[in-house]
């Protein structure tokens, strides 16, 4: 018992190591390592069909792996069955629950399996997805926003100190979703860890500081985000007197790479020694600056390059390529 | 969601541990496997059935002609002078297959019905074993046998008496039973017809476990207790009589002899372990390691 509390403040929420699951026709996750450290709010992104549905039926003990293990705080869901789920809460794929019951006896049934206080919670609960109005109908009649409302509530109930949810913001209005985003970083306030399944990449970019990418079962990137973006290469934007003669003088300037008009100005990818050789070569040149901006690849450009291996750009993709999930070590880095 | 309101009372735990939580015990599962029970339509189909059996049976012998005697059955020659056997005589009919086919309904659906809808992947996410769901629903199961054996006993009694009045019954080894102790009887009979009821339980469990479908798991009970029922009848087959759990199904009219035949009931104590404790261990050690992929 002590022992296991001891291992309960140290290890990592979630801790995967070359998880594997394979199906008849498919090998649906391929040698997996995770790595979701206390306070996280951790991005798990990927194509339809990368295998995060199945990763997180693992680490919730739903299904068996083929090989590998995971453990939440220390503790194996395969061996420790519902111990292993202590302190965790979340759902998979679309929350399910008893269409001939109400909500509210729904979750009466939940708390009475989740033991403790969980049942005093349930008015909070619905308070807080806002279906306190609807908590007597039966869920049979919800839509399916509302049954996604209902699993969060569902998931809140037990007081997690990790939550695993996976694409909670599938069917939600735009109210729902702004109200999910919210609600996340509020969770995060209090300290609880979150591992979130999630398309929806600018919601991603802004909720969380770390992240893993799957493609076709297998890790291609898991890290800092700020790190993710730092390698996507720092790009530049730039408007000029004349963009013409710009252009001309970018081509000259060594370091300067993937020089480009576009519909903004000018872009380019440089580091920031060349960038100070290049602002006077244009001041020489006759040509007056009118804005030079840095600026970060969004995460959904990573993404495609990461998952759509033939991206357009090919030095940017060499460079993501010669880092993969080793930059899993490394620590998160806050840039602005 | 009101994320966004006003200083909200917080949602981690305070001091952020659940071990301070009590592990929920497993007749607390059962006991929310009753009441989804409750809620359920085809729950009432089964009691119904036990319900109606009895009913129709006492109008039909009122509708009949009674002559003074009747072969075969000792307590059909009796039906019209004693209350008390109706229950006894519907416990032989209905015994043989439509008790079984009420108890069926809810055993072959009780995990099933968590596969259509998607909902084992909600409870196994709790803080229960998997062990414990499957030992609540295998007791909600039992249960509700339990009850739809005994409504439909306390229906056929109430039935009866109030046709026949509460008289004196003769048993089968010909002595006669004062009326208290015939109910007594009759309660104990139908306690004893529980025994083979569980094995039946098992079976539906079992396929209800493996099938992930109810409507197969309920006819696929009905058709093992209806090949069962038919070997005897097939020559050669008959040796195997003794050894079937459909036989069982009358073992408790040992209990209407005096002296009190105890052979025939612990005898079908361990043939019907025989059928239930392989399947419950199978059903068990399935429900234990399945993948839980689909909802
Ligand atoms: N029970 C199953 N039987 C067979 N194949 C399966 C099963 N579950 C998942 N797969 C396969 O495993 C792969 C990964 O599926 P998974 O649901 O994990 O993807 P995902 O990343 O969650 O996708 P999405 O973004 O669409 O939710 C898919 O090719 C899928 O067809
Ligand atoms: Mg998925």
């Amino acid at each position: 018992m002590t022992e296991d509390a001891v291992s309960g403040e140290q290890a990592p929420p979630v801790r995967a190591r070359g998880l594997v699951k394979r199906y008849d026709e498919v090998l649906a996750v391929d040698h997996v390592d995770l790595n979701v450290r206390a306070g996280d709010v951790y991005g798990f992104l990927g194509p339809n069909g990368a295998g995060k549905t199945t990763t997180l039926r693992m680490a919730l003990g739903l299904i068996t792996p083929s090989e590998g293990s995971v453990e939440l705080f220390g503790r194996d869901p395969l061996r420790q069955g519902a111990r292993a789920l202590e302190g965790v809460a979340g759902f998979v794929e679309a929350p399910r629950f008893y269409p001939y019951l109400s909500a509210r006896k729904n979750l009466e049934l939940l708390a009475a399996l989740d033991g403790g206080g969980a049942r005093e919670r349930i008015g909070e609960v619905l308070e807080i997805v806002e279906l306190t109005p609807r908590a007597a109908h039966r869920v049979g009649g919800y839509s399916h926003g509302m049954k996604q409302r209902l699993g969060i509530a569902a998931a809140l109930l037990r007081r997690p100190r990790l939550l695993i949810l996976d694409e909670p913001a599938t069917g939600l209005d735009p109210g729902g979703m702004r109200d999910m985003r919210l609600l996340i970083r509020r969770l995060a306030g209090e300290g609880i860890t979150v591992l979130l399944s999630s398309h929806q990449l600018p919601e991603v970019q802004e909720l969380c500081d770390r992240v893993a990418i799957v493609d076709s079962g297998r890790v291609v990137y898991e890290g800092a985000l700020a790190d993710l973006r730092r390698q996507g290469g720092a790009g530049y934007r730039l408007r000029t007197t004349d963009d013409t003669r710009a252009l001309g003088v970018l081509g000259e300037q060594t370091g300067i790479e993937h020089a480009a008009a576009g519909e903004h100005g000018l872009g380019f990818q440089a580091e920031e020694p060349a960038v100070g050789a290049l602002s006077l070569a244009l001041a020489h040149a006759g040509v007056g600056i009118l804005a030079l901006t840095p600026e970060l690849a969004t995460l959904e450009d990573l993404f495609f390059r990461l998952t759509e291996g033939d991206a357009a750009d090919g030095s940017a993709d060499g460079s993501l390529d010669a880092t993969p999930a080793q930059t899993a070590a490394r620590d998160a880095v806050q840039v602005g | 969601m009101s994320a966004a309101a006003a200083s909200p009372p917080a949602i981690a735990a305070p001091g952020g541990i659940a071990s301070a939580l009590r592990r929920p015990g497993t007749l607390t599962i059962w006991r929310w496997e009753l009441r989804k029970l409750i809620a359920q339509k085809r729950t009432y189909l089964g009691l119904a059935i036990g319900m109606v059996f009895p009913l129709l049976f006492v109008v039909a012998q009122h509708l009949r002609h009674h002559h003074g005697h009747e072969g075969g059955n000792i307590f059909f020659a009796q039906i019209t002078q004693s209350g008390l056997a109706t229950p006894v005589l519907t416990l032989i009919f209905e015994g043989a297959f439509f008790l079984p086919l009420a108890v069926v309904l809810v055993a072959g659906d009780i995990v099933a019905t968590e596969d259509g809808n998607g909902t084992l992947k909600t409870i196994l996410t709790r803080s229960v074993d998997r062990g414990q769901v499957f030992a609540a629903k295998t007791l909600a199961a039992l249960t509700y046998a339990a009850v739809v054996v005994f409504v439909s006993a306390i229906v056929a009694t109430i039935a009866g008496v109030a046709s026949w009045g509460f008289n004196h019954v003769t048993t089968f080894s010909g002595s006669v039973v004062p009326p208290g102790e015939a109910l007594l009887l009759v309660l104990a009979a139908n306690a004893c017809y529980l025994i083979p009821i569980a094995a039946v339980v098992s079976i539906g469990v079992l396929l209800s476990t493996v099938t992930h479908n109810s409507a197969a798991a309920v006819v696929g009970t009905l058709a093992v207790t209806l090949v069962l029922a038919l070997i005897p009848v097939i020559p050669g087959l008959e040796g195997a009589k003794p050894y079937l759990l459909t036989t069982e199904y009358n073992s408790w009219q040992g209990l209407l002899r005096t002296p009190t035949d105890w052979g025939p009931i612990l005898h079908s104590l361990w043939v019907c372990a025989l059928y239930a404790v392989p399947c419950l261990a199978g059903a068990y050690l399935v429900f234990l390691r399945r993948d839980v992929a689909g909802g």
